[in-house]
């Protein structure tokens, strides 16, 4: 999930006796399923909330370049390279998807940028983690992208407008991406025996940080009434990791891989698997600021804006010379 | 009379290695662009490279005919073994770097597979048709940032007309030519190099004047690359990277 921990600007779920007119039409449409778009009334703490979920989830698919981008330069043969370019592109895509949803509430690109390079928005804590090994390429593809997919899919239903037709399009790349992921971890726990310690090693890093991408457990989670019933948020956090699990374990298993996690068990009782839950205190840290690669990544990032800024301005002005110019011929 | 293999697989390198070595280079900035516009442009550029890399370095491997493919090519030869024009293979600097050696390798490249697209080798003029229709993009997109980087603020202009003369006396190497080429020439394969530079200062000339930028004076022109007579220092530590790998476990499918 790109989008964890989504503090809703709100106290709690309203009931119907506690709405205003306005508020009780407007959570009819929802209830209906009427897709709420950018010039609908809607409530202030339903935009503030979709703002800080969709910046976050743009702001991760751009962070979430860096990782993946590590091995650009390493990639193994040119087909490989082709395809990781490509969909780091694609990643590129999304995030500017997202950064346009989110522009119709009301906020530009720019603002959420410097939110985020200024530490007040966050990105999604699985990217604060290294790929050390060119198999981490696949398991990013395969872990995190299919993570994502998740709680994506479901979010393709969401009630914003925008904000899921950009899903649905997301979509569609992302499982591409997954599949591709998983086809790199293929050749590798089929390879020789270095790839194949390379594919292992690659899971044993990833496995919880991946499920760590769902969000704390329900009983924790303290934001989620609201926004599910806003349907800015259609699943638990523990319903989606336990999907996930489900799906992932007998991947593993066919890549003859092992989950490390000596409690994973099928429970035939509830039909899916008993897991460990991943180690929170790390994620709180890693939330903090104090995952292994937190500096790094927001290095990266303001770097980026800042070697960058000549450039925009350069852009800028031509642009408005141009203009001024054909306002001059006319 | 049967076109002499070896030289062809010169040419074919030379056309394989300029974009196998100037895609890297591009594929360097992902994720790290001024703007998310451009990473994603910077993106396709480099993806487009690439493949263009694979048919000129898959034609390469089928013209040597010792059973290696174009992977072989790219991350099993030396910096000796390279092709390549130096231009292509200086560092990325600062985007407007990036850019104006981007603007002058495209310019050539844009020029040049159009003529290939008549090429007397069918093959060679399959490939080309294919890349000049992206390389026609890639110039049209590289002159517009030149130009709205030179004619823009005080700073991008004096950053953008420095990258033209540090990299200007990259330029004259792309047309120059030897028996390779004579050869490729008296084939039909390809045109004389020489024979593109008109079209390439008329181009190159009409939109650095937009720019408002000014080539430098009496320019020394680099060599070496091309031939493979000496390349610069940062070939190597390129391909330390790239080939790592492949390098470091030999024999494994990827
Ligand atoms: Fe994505
Ligand atoms: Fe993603
Ligand atoms: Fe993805």
């Amino acid at each position: 999930m790109y989008a964890q921990m989504i503090k809703t600007a709100s106290d709690g779920v309203k009931s119907r006796d506690e709405m205003s007119p306005e508020e009780s039409a407007f959570q009819d449409k929802i209830d209906n399923d009427i897709k709420i778009e950018p010039r609908d009334w809607m409530p202030e703490d339903y935009r503030r909330t979709l703002i800080r979920q969709i910046g976050q989830h743009a702001h991760s698919e751009i962070v979430g370049q860096l990782p993946e981008g590590n091995w650009i330069t390493r990639a193994p043969t040119l087909e490989r390279k082709a395809i990781l370019l490509a969909k780091v592109q694609d990643e590129a895509g999304h995030g500017l998807y997202l950064y346009c949803a989110a522009e119709t509430l009301g906020v530009s690109r720019d603002e959420l940028t410097e939110m985020l390079l200024d530490g007040r928005m966050k990105y999604s804590s699985i990217f604060n983690y290294p790929t050390l090994n060119w198999a981490d390429i696949g398991a990013v593809g395969w872990l995190v992208d299919g993570a994502a997919i998740m709680n994506q899919v479901p979010l393709q239903r969401t009630s914003y407008g925008p904000y899921s037709r950009a899903m649905i399009r997301i979509c569609k790349e992302e499982s591409f991406h997954q599949r591709q992921g998983y086809d790199i971890m293929m050749k590798m726990a089929k390879g020789t025996p270095e790839q194949k310690k390379m594919a292992q090693d690659a899971l044993n890093r990833f496995w919880y940080p991946s499920l760590m991408m769902f969000g704390p457990s329900d009983k924790d989670s303290v934001h989620s009434a609201q926004s599910m019933a806003w349907k800015i948020k259609i699943n638990t956090n523990d319903e989606l990791r336990q999907k996930f699990v489900d799906q992932t374990v007998p991947q593993a298993e066919y890549l003859g891989l092992t989950v490390p996690d000596e409690n994973l068990k099928w429970n035939d009782e509830k039909g899916g698997y008993d897991f460990s839950e991943p180690d929170w205190s790390e994620f709180f840290a890693v939330i903090k600021g104090n995952g292994p690669c937190n500096r790094e990544r927001m290095n990266a990032r303001v770097k980026a804006w800042e070697d960058g800024a000549w450039v925009r301005e350069g852009l800028l002005a031509h642009a408005e010379k141009k203009a001024a110019r054909k306002v001059a011929a006319e | 009379m049967a076109v002499d293999q070896g030289k062809l697989l010169e040419f074919l390198l030379r056309m394989g290695d300029n974009t196998l070595v100037l895609g890297h280079r591009v594929s360097e900035w992902c994720g790290h662009a001024p703007v998310l516009e451009e990473d994603i442009a910077l993106a396709n550029t480099a993806l487009d490279l690439i493949g263009q890399t694979q048919f000129w370095l898959g034609y390469a491997a089928e013209v040597q005919g010792e059973g290696r493919t174009a992977d072989d090519l790219a991350f099993l030869r030396d910096a000796w073994d390279f092709r390549n024009v130096l231009l292509v293979e200086l560092p990325n600097g600062d985007f407007g770097q990036t850019l104006m050696r981007q603007f002058l390798f495209d310019a050539w490249s844009s020029i040049i597979l159009d003529r290939l697209t008549a090429s007397s080798d069918p093959r060679v003029a399959e490939i080309a048709g294919k890349a000049a229709k992206e390389a026609a993009y890639h110039v049209e997109r590289s002159s517009d940032t030149v130009i709205g980087l030179g004619d823009g603020t005080e700073e991008s202009h004096k950053r953008m007309q420095a990258a033209l003369d540090y990299l200007y006396p990259y330029v004259g190497e792309l047309f120059e030519s030897d028996a390779v080429d004579a050869a490729m020439t008296e084939e039909g394969i390809a045109p004389d190099p020489a024979s593109l530079r008109a079209d390439y200062n008329a181009l190159v000339g009409k939109v650095l004047a937009e720019a408002t930028l000014r080539l430098p004076e009496g320019a020394y022109s680099h060599n070496g690359g091309r031939t493979g007579r000496m390349h610069t220092e940062h070939l190597g530590h390129m391909l330390t990277q790239m080939q790592w790998l492949q390098r470091a476990y030999p024999g494994a499918a990827w």
